[in-house]
Parts: structure tokens; sequence; C-alpha cells
């Protein structure tokens, strides 16, 4: 049975690094102050390197640009992308603390229908000290949030739940839409605040946005690489995407739960839909072809680590999706340089 | 996006009686309901008369109507809140919409009363999408769309069968949950409706649903009586056995299942600790349930709802009649409704 949830939200200042990649500025911080000054934030600089990126007064930060991540992972740097916010994903595998929160500079803090400013940080803590439900749906969503709990039917033997790997925040104003429906839309805004989290379930794929989004590093780190994106790589805005899937399929089968939902940010910038589609439109395409890759892939039971198991889904991509384009076997290669650079800065897996 | 807007000709509104005065009930539904016609079937274990205010469109049926149609035996199937299966068994009707007796129309976050008829037929008449999950939940509402990284082969979606509906203040909990927490009211309007992913069980509550009966009507089955069966939700789980039924074949069929909107506003009674008594046995077959629904596969022959049940009551038989005798009894139950709905029921005309 769910507890009920009084007691405060801890801040785990000393257990979360906040990552942000970006390539203009960060004055977005201002605006989260209250909420991010206590973390450090581990801030991974895009495209050249030699602009220096003005970090507001006041945060505990590292920076790292192009030149740190060539000096730190040599030859292996060739699986972090360059012009791209793939590049974030730098700042997970360098980070040393249990939990990581990623957010866009150009995320702002949203206000509920109260008019209250969202501690986004907040909510994603809450979300990941609590388990998720992905073995069978509970109708009132999270059943661990204050003034909820399991419906009738649920049964109790799956009550304890699964320990949460990710929580997978929303965004208020500019939707995350791909570059054709952005055409087609231009004006529409998300102005609907949806009160709930919820997990998803076992055995369902869904499109990760990498936007506002935690995760337990500890618990499925190594499988949160956002792949080979921009320069020099045939598609782009697929990075969160692909990391999304891979993770996906590593919790299900490691019985890890991920859940969707609260908090709302306010996306603040709508990129260009003609430059969107432009970086997307080899995507679109394999996308309906990768999607099905994913939702038939099964891991043997011997991949009890996040790092076996990623490693087996590298040698799946190159066999399904090889013959797709030869971009996939890149890729796969890069999944393998990307653990292998993961366990050399954090020891390899037990 | 346009879709063909549901007539009200091509709904029945069917509320099973489990109260004999349902005047409150049905003056506070006036505005929604007077547009369609109403089966009202009353529990025959109810031995008042029925008190219902004028001006609806109605057809009431009681014990002797059930007795007359199915049998004497057979009416066995319909007592308690499988009374309103009664009623899906003679609609003639492509859509039903049932509504427990103790719940009335909701207020949203604005205050605004809801209409979760119109909820309900808008659920079934726009496409659900169960083969990825979209984070912006109904893509089909106004004002949400499909996200970046949706396969765009996955779009069109399916038919949607059957919508279950939520509830403000008293929820849908079981007997033991409330009894631990009889103060908790869901005061939480959640602004959404979501496609349930396939393969995914969900515990469908019968307090607030609405389906396509053409297509899902012979899968709601009045199957699971506990051996305490009484007159409160805490005191059944024939909903949620008939649920698991509907989704498994939703999910053979191809055919979608969303939850969430509408709400209805859902009035205290009983006493969950009293209920508790009688509910425990529902509570531990649910450990034995949901693993074998969330296992079982249909052959493909099996291409009608009807099929699929007939399927379903053969391997209820198999893998659950050891378990417990009331599994036979569900299964035989299934194998009745089948036969019933052949002979009696028909699709629309």
């Amino acid at each position: 049975m769910a507890e009920a949830s009084v007691k405060p939200v801890p801040l785990l200042k000393d257990e979360l690094d906040i990552v942000i990649p970006t390539i203009r500025n960060l004055d977005f911080l201002e605006m989260w102050r209250p909420f991010f000054q206590p973390y450090h934030l581990i801030i991974v600089q895009d495209g050249d390197p030699s602009k220096t990126i003005k970090v507001p007064e006041g945060f505990d930060y590292e920076l790292f640009n192009r030149n740190d991540i060539n000096r730190i992972l040599g030859p292996k740097a060739s699986c972090i992308s360059f012009k791209d916010s793939a590049c974030r994903c730098f700042g997970y595998m360098v980070s040393k603390k249990k939990y990581i929160f990623t957010i866009d500079d150009d995320c702002f803090v949203a206000k509920d229908p109260s008019g209250k400013d969202i501690n986004a940080l907040e909510q994603h803590i809450k979300n990941l000290l609590s388990p998720s439900t992905p073995y069978f749906f509970n109708t009132l969503y999270d059943p661990y949030r204050e003034g909820t709990d399991f419906v009738r039917g649920y049964p109790f033997s799956l009550r304890e739940g699964a320990p949460t790997a990710v929580s997978h925040g929303l965004w208020l104003n500019i939707p995350d839409y791909d570059a054709p429906t952005q055409l087609v839309r231009p004006h529409e805004r998300n102005t609907r605040y949806v009160d709930a989290v919820l997990t998803i379930p076992k055995g369902t794929l869904f499109p990760m946005c990498g936007m506002n989004l935690a995760f337990n590093r500890e618990l499925i780190g190594p499988a949160m690489y956002f792949g080979l994106m921009g320069d020099g790589h045939p598609t782009g805005r697929y990075d969160d995407m692909w990391a999304g899937w891979c993770m996906k399929v590593i919790c299900d089968h490691l019985g890890l739960g991920v859940k969707t939902g609260l908090p709302y940010i306010w996306h603040s910038k709508a990129s260009n839909p003609f430059v969107n589609l432009k970086k997307e439109y080899k995507g679109i395409f394999w996308q309906e072809e990768i999607i099905p890759s994913f939702q038939s892939a099964s891991l043997p039971k011997e991949c009890s680590s996040v790092q076996n198991c990623y490693l087996e889904l590298s040698k799946q991509v190159k066999d399904k999706l090889g013959k797709v384009d030869p971009y996939f076997n890149k890729l796969a290669d890069a999944m393998v340089t990307w653990i292998e650079a993961w366990d050399e800065l954090n020891g390899a897996a037990k | 996006m346009s879709q063909a807007n549901i007539s009200e000709s091509e709904v029945d509104i069917v509320i099973g009686a489990l109260h004999s005065d349902l005047t409150l009930f049905m003056n506070e539904w006036r505005p929604f309901f007077l547009r369609f016609h109403i089966i009202i079937v009353k529990d025959p274990d109810l031995k008042e008369d029925l008190q219902i205010p004028e001006g609806f469109e109605l057809d009431v049926y009681s014990k002797s109507d059930i007795e007359r149609v199915v049998g004497s035996s057979t009416a066995g199937l319909f007592s308690g809140y499988s009374c309103r299966y009664f009623g899906y068994l003679v609609s003639r009707k492509k859509y039903i919409v049932c509504v427990d007796d103790d719940c009335f129309p909701a207020r949203d976050n604005m205050g605004n009363v809801v209409d979760a008829l119109a909820e309900h037929l808008f659920n079934l008449k726009t496409p659900a999408t169960p083969f990825f999950f979209n984070t912006l939940y109904d893509p089909f509402r106004k004002g949400a769309d499909f996200v970046r990284g949706y396969p765009f082969s996955l779009r069109s979606g399916v038919d949607c069968a059957l919508s279950c509906g939520l509830w403000l203040n008293q929820a849908d909990f079981d007997a033991p949950t409330q009894a631990l927490k009889p103060g908790v009211r869901n005061l939480r309007y959640v602004d959404a409706v979501m496609t349930v992913p396939v393969r995914t069980m969900i515990p469908v509550s019968g307090i607030n649903i609405a389906f396509n009966r053409e297509v899902v009507g012979p899968a709601l089955v009045p199957a699971l009586k506990l051996a305490d069966e009484g007159k409160l939700r805490w005191e059944t789980i024939e909903d949620i056995w008939s649920g698991m039924c509907v989704k498994v074949i939703c999910d053979h069929l191809g055919l979608g299942v969303k939850t969430g909107l509408p709400y209805v506003y859902r009035t205290q009674r009983g006493s969950a600790i009293e209920s508790l008594k009688k509910e425990w046995q529902g509570v531990k077959l649910m450990e034995d349930i949901v693993p074998f629904f969330q296992s079982l596969r249909l052959p493909q022959s099996a291409s009608t709802a009807e099929a699929c049940v007939a399927e379903m009551a053969k391997t209820v038989k198999e893998k659950l009649g050891q378990v417990d005798p009331l599994f036979l009894r569900a299964a035989q139950a299934m194998e009745d409704w089948v036969k019933l709905w052949a002979s009696v029921a028909s699709s629309t005309g």
C-alpha cells in the first residue's frame, strides 16, 4: 500500500548534478536561481571552444568545452556529438553524483494553475525517490503521490513497485513537435496543465525528450548516451529519442521504472521549423524502422548490468539497422566507445 | 482532424439500478441524459419499486423481464451490479454509456459541469494510439498533437472500443485501502485522456464507462461473482474481470482502450471496514487473475469478440479452474454469455 507522503522532499544537493548543454549563454539560470543555486552545475559548452560562456555569479559549476572533451576522452571523444545538444551526455559521464537533472537553456520556470512557480527539480526528485509501477497500470496514475493510491483491482503483490530510473518532465508553451507538425501548426501552444505523473508500462516505448529530464545515474547512467548527431552526421534532433529507446528496453529488462508527466517547465524558444526539417528529415524515415526493431528487442538473461545490456543492444543495432543505413554501424560502434569511456571514467560494472 | 459525430440515435445509456429511488440521480443528469434513450435495469434482488422522474425516453427492465428473456436459470448472471449487462444485451444501439447510480456530474478545474456523455463519445469517436505512447497524451484533443519522435505510420491510430472514466470524491479504491485512509477523497482533476498501451493491463472500473457495443459488446462479460458479492463496489470484482477480458480482446483485434476523462462525482456510502470481510476474496484472487490475463494470447482464428470470449472461457477453465471453483463458474458464465449474445442480442437495427 502506498504511504502518505507528508515528509519534506530532500534537497539531495550533494547527490545531484545539473547538466546543461549550451552554445549561447546561460541567462536563463537567473530565473532558476532560487531552485538551482544549492546544486553543482556541469555545463557542456558546444560549438566554438574559444568563445567564453558567462555563468551568472554565485553558482558552483564546472564547464567543459570541446577542448576539454577531447583532452579527457582522447580518441574516444569521437562518440560525443559536436554542434548538437547531444553533447550533454558528456556531462552525465563526468559527473560523480547519483542523480542527474538536465535542462535546456531555453527552458524557464513555469507556473502551476494556481499561479505558483513550479520547482521542477523538487518534483523530479519526488518522482525518482518514489517507486514506479510498470507491471500494471494504475488508473489514478502515480499511487505514491499525496491524495491518491492504488485503485481497486490492483494486485497487492505489485504495490511495492519498481525502483524509478528516469523522470521525464513536460513543457508548457512551445510544445516539442517535429518539424512537419511545427510547419502545419506554428501557433499551437501547450496550455494544458495535466496534473499527473505516471509510469510508462513495461513493454511500451515512448519519445523521450531531453529538455526536462532527470535520472538515477547509478541505476541507468550508461544507457543515457545521446548518440551521434550534428556535425558530420546525417541526422539531428533524435539524440534524446535514441537514448530513450535504448534506456526503456534496458529498464524493462532490469526491472526499473520510467515516469512521465510532472514537472512542467516553460519552453520559450521555437526553433526554426525549416532548419529542424533538414536536421530531422532522415530520422523521420528511419524511426519507422528503428522503433519496430526496439519494440522487438530482447536482452539475454545474462545481461545483468546496464553496460552489458547496452553492449548487447549495440550488436543488435548493427545487425538489424546496419542495412537501413551505414550510419547505424557507426552509431553502434560509438555506443561501444561510449561504454568504454564510461567505464574508464567511472570504473567498470561489477 | 474531423471525425464523424456520433448521433444520439446511436447511443443507449444503461443504468443498473441498485437503489430504488433514482429521482435525484436522474434529475442531476437530466441536462445530459435528455437527448438519449435510456435503459434502466433493476437489480433483481431489489425489492422496492423504482422511482424515476418524468420526461425521459426510457425502457425499464426488472427481474421478470430478465427471466422472460434469458430464462430463470441464466437470470442469475444479472444480479447486483451485473444487472447492467442485461441492458447491454438488449440494447440495439452501437454505443453504450454506463454510470453507477450513486454518481453525479462532476465539475472540472474551472468549476464547469462536466458533460461526461459528450466526453465519452469523443473518446470513442477519435482514434486510440496503443502502439506507442504519446507524452502529450491524447493527440486528438484540441491543443495537443503527436510529439517529436512519434512515428508517422502510427498517427492514424485505431478505433477506440472502450472509454474508462474516473471519479472525484469517492475514488474506486478497494476496501483495505479505503479502510486505512477513511478520509481520503480524490480531489485531483487530471485533465487528460490517454490510450492504454497494447499488452498493458488495467483494472477497469465499471463505475463510469462507455464502449462500442457493436465491436466489443460480447467482451463485457458478467462472469466473475465473488462468493460474498455485495451491493457495494468494494464487494465486487466483476468489472475488473470483464475489463481484463475486453483489454485482451482489444489488443488481439487491434482496437484501443482509453482511460482518464471524463470524471463523475461519486458519493460516499457504506463502510469499508465492513466490506473488508467480503472483498478479501477478490483481493486475493487478483494475484492469480492479473498474471493469467497478462500472458493470455488468443488464436489468430478468433476474429470477433464472441469467438474471443469463447476461446478465453476454455483457457480460464484450463488454467484457473484448479485455483478456485469460482473460475470454473466464471468460464461457464462466459460460455453462457456468448450463447445469449448470439440468441438475444443482434447488431444495430
